[in-house]
């Protein structure tokens, strides 16, 4: 953990790790007795889910959850179906899960190979968009938002997280032939590869430019890849989409790459464990392996009152349950012991100035948070900047006031949406 | 699923820097401790009855304001304590115990408490106090006063006092060095420069208080008595005696820089310190009082909120 330098003076700099060189193989998870997989679709009811508990599904089919629906998911084994049912998620998010037993030796459906043998935008947003990075391929189709660069991020957005590094490391011709499979699909768009400063050499044969991007905190985050590389920025309370740009972490791009040169669904997702030591390895799970398995394999035991992190230590979530699968973005796995648990406070701001002197986006924090604990997310919104905020976590690991700035600030955010759609829905 | 371990479900970050309110309060408390020290020298133990006086009180209304309204003990945190220390700072190693008792309070329950507690008093509490405490018991702050029972072996006449009354000639007799070593009279933290300045510089250095706001204080002192006096050298004294006299190097460490009354911005930070800097000069040469330090600091406390207004665009920020 990072800690106040004895002089508070000097601007702290939180360099993101870089995997070590060369990289080590990651440690394989054997593939569980049952996967499940989260579909961010609200599940209604039972008869109008089309897919029903004890139908069998191949490795690398197709499920349509609802009759009708374009949208699906790739089962990433072959099995049984075994539940269908509700799940909700942070701020409410409404979700299907899919739990299914595995069976090892299942058969393979073949249907993607057709896709890898001539590939089409389409195809490949049918079969590729749940595989591990979770490429924003459906942002490249027509209908959706203006895109003109590919962005292919080699940043990881999180301290000690070395997933996307890892990649570009690591499975260089994956990368390369998943920019050439983007390259054919979508031949109009601008592709540019973006890794961390210092790991800049090497990538001139990758058949895209690739720039070098700050390798500290928040530098990593899309928001500000945007601003400090492309030069554009992404107004208060929209999205890199927006301004034109499609984020396909590097992981996303290998994918999509050997599932094409292999004729098969690339299911197998990368996660940096973090231990309870702050030492990361880097693990290879199927996608919808809980972390038990991970956690298991890896030879780390949890006791009561710890904290299990997915994604890293400034900006990731706990979750209550290690029954919790991988998932398409699952790029971290943090452990964290309960003695290390920062708690938070309800004391008021002091007023010291540490927010707003390390916020990378000079959003007024000291103002913000004041509003923000009233509940008063308009004038938050309006007169101070809450949309600006990028949420990289950096004001709240600051605050000697141990005020859960970051936690206000997601709040804020969501009361305010929840607002709006509840106002578009009395019009 | 049941017999799982409970597991902690916080929110991100995960990981804090270690830093905290009690820390800030003992660390500012052990950096005035080297001017207090260099008071209980100078003025023995009447400056230590004031001193443990003050803090000890201050802490008593904290908690018995706390107490009173069924709010979280918050005694711990030092805040109230640090206030104490830098209120005693103030005040001449004579002062009556009843004058401290009511100074405390004045600071904590007037200046602090009823704003809001921590982090909400508009106006620095200590000085507040002690402003109030000097218009009503004027008599008590008169430092020539204070200190006939004393021997000193400097010139023990108030320095301001006698530029008030004798102008640049009243002061001649007074040695730049030794008014920073501290040989001369007034509150029993606000005369020894020299620890109130390594006291500062540690401060600043650990990122305690904001180093923008103390130096610009400063430099606004040194520039607009430089200009006072280049002006008019007969009537104005010199830059450095105006910093070296009174509480500038207290309030430029200690008052100015307070958390909650003090901006957070850096355009913001600059103009407030300048200002401040103004305004004391302007008191002690033009206006009424001998030393303009307080006024001056809760004029800058009153503009706060409207300066920090000026602020850096936010990336993003549409129109």
């Amino acid at each position: 953990m990072i800690k106040r330098s004895f002089f508070g003076l000097a601007t702290p700099l939180f360099p993101y790790d870089p995997p070590p060189r060369p990289p080590a193989d990651p440690l394989d998870i054997p593939l569980p007795e049952t996967i499940s997989l989260y579909i961010e679709k609200p599940f209604e009811s039972v008869s109008a889910v089309k897919l029903k508990v004890g139908e069998r599904v191949h490795a690398g089919q197709f499920v349509q959850l609802m009759p009708g629906d374009a949208e699906g998911t790739v089962s990433p084994v072959a099995g049984r179906v075994t539940a269908v049912e509700p799940y909700s998620g942070d701020f409410g998010r409404r979700y299907t899960r899919l739990t299914i037993a595995a069976e090892p030796s299942g058969p393979q459906d073949d249907a993607f190979a057709a896709v890898a043998a001539e590939p089409t935008l389409a195809g490949l947003t049918r079969y590729l968009s749940d595989c591990p990075g979770a490429p924003p391929l459906h942002l490249l189709d027509e209908g959706g938002p203006e895109i003109d660069t590919i962005v292919i991020s080699g940043m990881d957005s999180d301290l000690l997280m070395a997933t996307s590094q890892y990649v570009m490391e690591s499975r260089v011709e994956d990368v390369k032939k998943g920019i050439a499979v983007l390259k054919q699909v979508a031949a109009e768009k601008h592709i540019v590869g973006v890794v961390p400063r210092d790991r800049i050499q090497g990538y001139g044969h990758m058949g895209c430019e690739f720039l070098a991007a700050d390798a500290s905190h928040p530098a990593g985050m899309p928001v500000k890849i945007m601003h400090d590389v492309f030069g554009r920025t992404v107004p208060a309370g929209q999205r890199v989409e927006d301004v034109g740009a499609a984020f396909f972490p590097a992981e996303a791009v290998a994918a999509i790459g050997r599932s094409v040169s292999e004729a098969r669904v690339e299911m197998h997702k990368l996660i940096t464990v973090i231990d309870k030591q702050g030492v990361t390895r880097m693990v290879s799970a199927v996608i919808g392996t809980p972390f038990s398995a991970i956690l298991a394999a890896c030879g780390i035991t949890l006791g009561a009152r710890d904290s299990l992190i997915v994604g890293g230590p400034m900006t990731g979530a706990a979750v209550y349950s290690t029954d919790h699968p991988v998932q398409a973005d699952t790029d971290a796995l943090m452990v964290q012991d309960s003695a290390d648990v920062p708690l938070s406070s309800d004391y008021p701001c002091i007023n010291c100035g540490e927010c707003i002197r390390i916020c990378p986006v000079h959003v007024p924090v000291n103002m913000l948070i004041r509003f923000l604990e009233a509940g008063q997310y308009e004038t938050a919104a309006e007169e101070y900047d809450l949309h600006c905020c990028i949420e990289c976590g950096l004001c709240s690991f600051v605050c000697p006031s141990h005020i859960p700035i970051f936690q206000y600030i997601r709040l804020g955010k969501y009361e305010l949406e929840r607002i709006k759609a509840l106002e578009a829905e009395n019009d | 699923m049941i017999n799982q371990n409970k597991l902690i479900v916080s929110h991100a970050p995960f990981w804090h820097n270690g830093s905290g309110i009690a820390e800030r309060s003992y660390n500012v408390m052990g950096a005035a401790l080297l001017a207090v020290l260099a008071g209980f020298m100078r003025y023995g133990m009447p400056a230590v009855g004031v001193v443990c006086l003050s803090v000890s009180m201050a802490m008593f209304w904290e908690l018995a304001y706390t107490r009173l309204t069924k709010m979280p003990d918050t005694i711990g945190d030092g805040n109230a304590a640090m206030f104490g220390l830098v209120l005693a700072m103030m005040l001449p190693a004579t002062t009556p115990w009843w004058i401290v008792v009511i100074g405390t309070f004045l600071a904590i329950i007037i200046g602090r408490q009823i704003y809001g507690g921590i982090g909400s008093n508009a106006f620095h509490p200590a000085v507040l106090a002690t402003a109030i405490l000097i218009i009503s018991w004027k008599n008590h702050f008169n430092f020539d006063g204070a200190y006939v029972a004393y021997n000193f072996d400097f010139l023990s006449r108030y320095p301001l006092g006698m530029l008030k009354n004798f102008g640049p000639r009243g002061i001649a007799h007074y040695d730049l060095m030794d008014l920073f070593l501290g040989r001369q009279v007034g509150g029993i933290g606000s005369g020894c420069g020299l620890a109130l300045v390594l006291g500062g510089i540690y401060l600043m250095l650990r990122g305690y208080i904001r180093w923008e706001v103390s130096v610009s204080f400063l430099v606004g002192v040194f520039l607009t008595a430089q200009i006072f006096n280049m002006v008019n050298p007969e009537r104005f004294a010199g830059p450095l005696f105006h910093i070296l006299t009174g509480y500038t190097l207290l309030a430029a460490f200690f008052l100015i820089t307070e958390d909650s009354s003090s901006p957070v911005n850096p355009l913001p930070m600059v103009i407030y310190g300048l200002g401040g800097g103004l305004l004391v000069v302007l008191i002690r040469n033009i206006g009424a009082h001998t030393d303009g330090t307080l006024y001056a600091v809760l004029t800058m406390n009153l503009v706060n909120p409207l300066l920090d207004k000026i602020r850096p665009k936010a990336l993003g920020k549409v129109a």
